[in-house]
């Protein structure tokens, strides 16, 4: 992983394993205050931030600040990313300042692995367009084994916008590697059939009943209109058919738990009932958030 | 000039079947003779042993870039890049800037290619008024300038009344209407083929159902027009299934695949890589097959480069926003000989088909033959030379290549354009 981080489909069991394991050691502890670490002092990370982001960006530089590194954030507003410079030229710029990695998050898919052909620099995606967003699948397994002692054969329903989900991608492949049951859900036109040949154990269903019946574990998308070119389905039924309610927790497991990777659109895809319920880990995902990114920074510049 | 005697090659010719070891003598820019152990005084000696010497390489689809885009290409480089890859004429795409719409235009492209191409250019005209798709541009006068066919290659008409009459008009003046063949309503936004990689990599489809509509329109169009339609860079099985259905059925339709539709799929997209990044895109490992079917079994006439050069700094962007198309001139021989003939798919012969006699028909041009009294446009090569591409060294102006780097068994050695040697493999190249 020197290399960095760009997805979650092509690393390593094992990679997954270390990286939730050390990242156990990083979760806050009751009532008690952080110590600041040491680990990586006089280390630079440059967090390169094309498109907005609060809880990504934020909990990143608060992982590198409280393993001791200098961390500094660049975000497209306010910058010569917004003024017209090309990815090329800010490459040729961010590798004059010689920083020990960077952490991205851009609009275009694969902008990240563009980057990392091109500087010698470890780079950690923090999202890219509609393809993958590694870290959060991992702090998503981190809260679903704090509440579950293994992935193994936990069925896990996926429901929302699908195909423009890089959240759903990077947990479909992660799930995939530990022996979950993926089940997608969502419209037809954001849940093309192709999904489920990406990786073993995904199966499709336009039910959301039957995508909830018997889950372990519900992970609610947000619905991205600002990446659909065009109207996938008819405005106003969507969360009639995929919206998550109160009343579809029955058909869960009674310990079901439901995930968000935030901002929620409370109304939209998910009720206010059911986002504030004591199924509701949206909070634990957050705190995971830093917690999982302490681990990985490490991994990467420790 | 002086004469020129290509002496010992084998001499191969799809036209009549020809292939045999013998000379070839060539004076005033025509073939005089073809025969064993010719001898001509004062005639400048080639020595072809081992090499095969073939018609000259004709590729239908060319990006020239000239006028408007000299940064990218101009038709002196094009045509340096297309001598070094075989090819002794090829066919330039009308989207210049202007657009190739009208005779002045096509006059120009042809002065220029008269004091800068080292190849035969054959300039193809606009369907449409600035490739708009509404209004039908100077068809008659471009033809009587000099064009061989009609395009809007890239911007596809898409109101099906207008294709009709551009139809009707070409097929007047016997011109052939080459489309590319893609529903710009079900593209739109598209970076890639739509498929199980376009989800794994998060990148927009373009379905191969946006090409396979346009196809069934222009052959239902052919059929109540009767106007010859060529389809370009066929990349879907479906597509061609209809195109080899239409031509059993004694319609007037032609096609041709590329060398990057043969060789590479929608997989090798895995690196976001923007050299891999063309219209159609590349596609399944299913319609890859298909289209090598199709040439094996003889559906498909021509193989063609679609030879789009683009600058680095327009390949060097985030993935969705570099341009489509790939440069191939080069490359176009020895990426046929290794997806084709190497893998015992087809014998050379009608691989040199596809190059020359095969194109020249769909143009219903009469050259391409080796027989004497013909322009002496030739292609030697050597089936057995070991060499790496390096796109860096590559007589394009733009480098937007998906074959660097790969190394191939076979490729170019001499170009012969008009009776004269206009390219030859240096020895540090080799």
């Amino acid at each position: 992983m020197r290399a960095g981080l760009l997805g979650i489909e092509h690393l390593e069991r094992a990679e997954i394993e270390a990286i939730l394991e050390r990242a156990k050691a990083f979760q806050p502890a009751q009532n008690q205050p952080f110590v600041k670490l040491d680990t990586l002092r006089g280390r630079l990370i440059v967090n390169l931030f094309f498109e907005a982001s609060t809880r990504t960006r934020t909990s990143f530089e608060i992982a590198a600040k409280r393993l001791g590194a200098d961390a500094i954030s660049i975000t497209a507003a306010g910058s010569s990313l917004s003024k017209g410079e090309s990815l090329v030229d800010t490459l040729n710029t961010l590798a004059a300042m010689r920083p020990d990695a960077i952490v991205m998050r851009h609009s275009a898919s694969g902008a990240p692995h563009f980057l990392a052909r091109h500087l010698p620099i470890p780079i950690i995606n923090a999202g890219d367009g509609t393809h993958e967003h590694p870290t959060q699948a991992l702090l998503d397994a981190r809260t679903i084994l704090d509440h579950r002692p293994t992935l193994e054969g936990l069925r896990v329903a996926i429901i929302g916008d699908i195909v423009h989900s890089r959240v759903a991608r990077s947990n479909i492949f992660l799930l995939s590697k530990f022996g979950a049951e993926i089940v997608l859900c969502g419209p037809a036109s954001l849940v093309p059939p192709e999904l489920a040949r990406i990786a073993p154990g995904v199966r499709i269903t336009y039910d959301m009943r039957e995508a909830i019946r018997g889950a372990d574990v519900i992970m609610m998308l947000r619905v991205q209109l600002e990446r659909q070119q065009e109207a996938a389905f008819p405005a106003g039924e969507y969360f009639q058919f995929y919206g998550l309610r109160l009343e579809h927790l029955e058909l869960a497991k009674p310990d079901a738990i439901v995930m968000h990777p935030g901002p929620i659109n409370r109304g939209r895809e998910i009720s206010s009932e059911v986002a504030d319920s004591q199924r509701s880990v949206i909070l634990n995902q957050v705190e995971n958030g830093v917690a999982v990114r302490m681990a990985v920074l490490e991994r990467i510049l420790g | 000039m002086p004469k020129l005697l290509i002496r010992n090659g084998r001499v191969m010719d799809p036209a009549t079947g020809f292939d045999q070891v013998a000379d070839v003598l060539i004076k005033s820019g025509l073939i005089v003779r073809i025969g064993p152990n010719l001898h001509a005084t004062g005639a400048i000696a080639f020595d072809a042993t081992g090499l095969v010497v073939a018609p000259g390489f004709i590729d239908l689809h060319t990006h020239l870039r000239e006028p408007g885009y000299e940064h990218a290409e101009t038709i002196e480089t094009g045509t340096k890049a297309a001598v070094a890859g075989g090819f002794t004429t090829v066919c330039a795409m009308p989207n210049t800037k202007p657009v190739n719409d009208d005779a002045a235009v096509t006059r120009y492209i042809l002065e220029q290619a008269e004091r800068f191409a080292l190849a035969n250019v054959l300039p193809v005209g606009a369907i449409t008024e600035n490739s708009e798709g509404e209004r039908l541009a100077a068809i008659g006068s471009m033809k009587a300038a000099g064009a061989v066919a009609i395009s809007d290659d890239g911007r596809p008409v898409m109101n099906s009344r207008v294709m009709r009459r551009a139809m009707e008009f070409a097929r007047a003046f016997d011109l052939v209407v080459i489309d590319h063949c893609e529903d710009l309503n079900l593209s739109a936004g598209g970076d890639m083929h739509e498929g199980e990689h376009s989800v794994r990599l998060g990148l927009r489809g373009i379905p191969s159902v946006a090409e396979d509509i346009m196809v069934a329109r222009d052959l239902l169009l052919v059929e109540l027009t009767g106007a010859r339609l060529h389809v370009a860079h066929v990349s879907s099985a479906r597509s061609l299934a209809m195109i080899a259905e239409a031509k059993q059925r004694g319609l007037p339709v032609t096609c041709e695949v590329t060398p990057h539709h043969i060789a590479l799929t929608d997989a090798d997209l895995a690196g976001y890589d923007s050299n891999f990044k063309m219209k159609p895109p590349l596609r399944s490992a299913a319609d890859r097959d298909a289209l090598i079917e199709g040439i094996v079994s003889g559906v498909v006439d021509a193989i063609a480069t679609d030879h789009a050069p683009h600058p680095g700094s327009e390949k060097m962007q985030e993935f969705e926003k570099c341009p489509f198309g790939v440069i191939g001139l080069e490359t176009a021989l020895g990426v046929a000989l290794k997806t084709l003939v190497h893998t015992g798919k087809i014998p050379l012969m009608r691989l040199i088909e596809l190059f020359t006699t095969g194109p020249a028909r769909v143009l219903g041009l009469s050259r391409a033959g080796l027989e004497p009294g013909a322009v002496a446009d030739l292609t030697i090569f050597d089936p057995e030379l070991i060499w790496t591409y390096d796109v860096n060294r590559s007589f394009s102006k733009s480098k937007n290549s998906p074959f660097d780097g790969w190394t191939f068994r076979g490729g170019p050695v001499a170009t012969v354009v008009k009776g004269r040697i206009v390219w030859q493999r240096s020895q540090e190249r080799g």
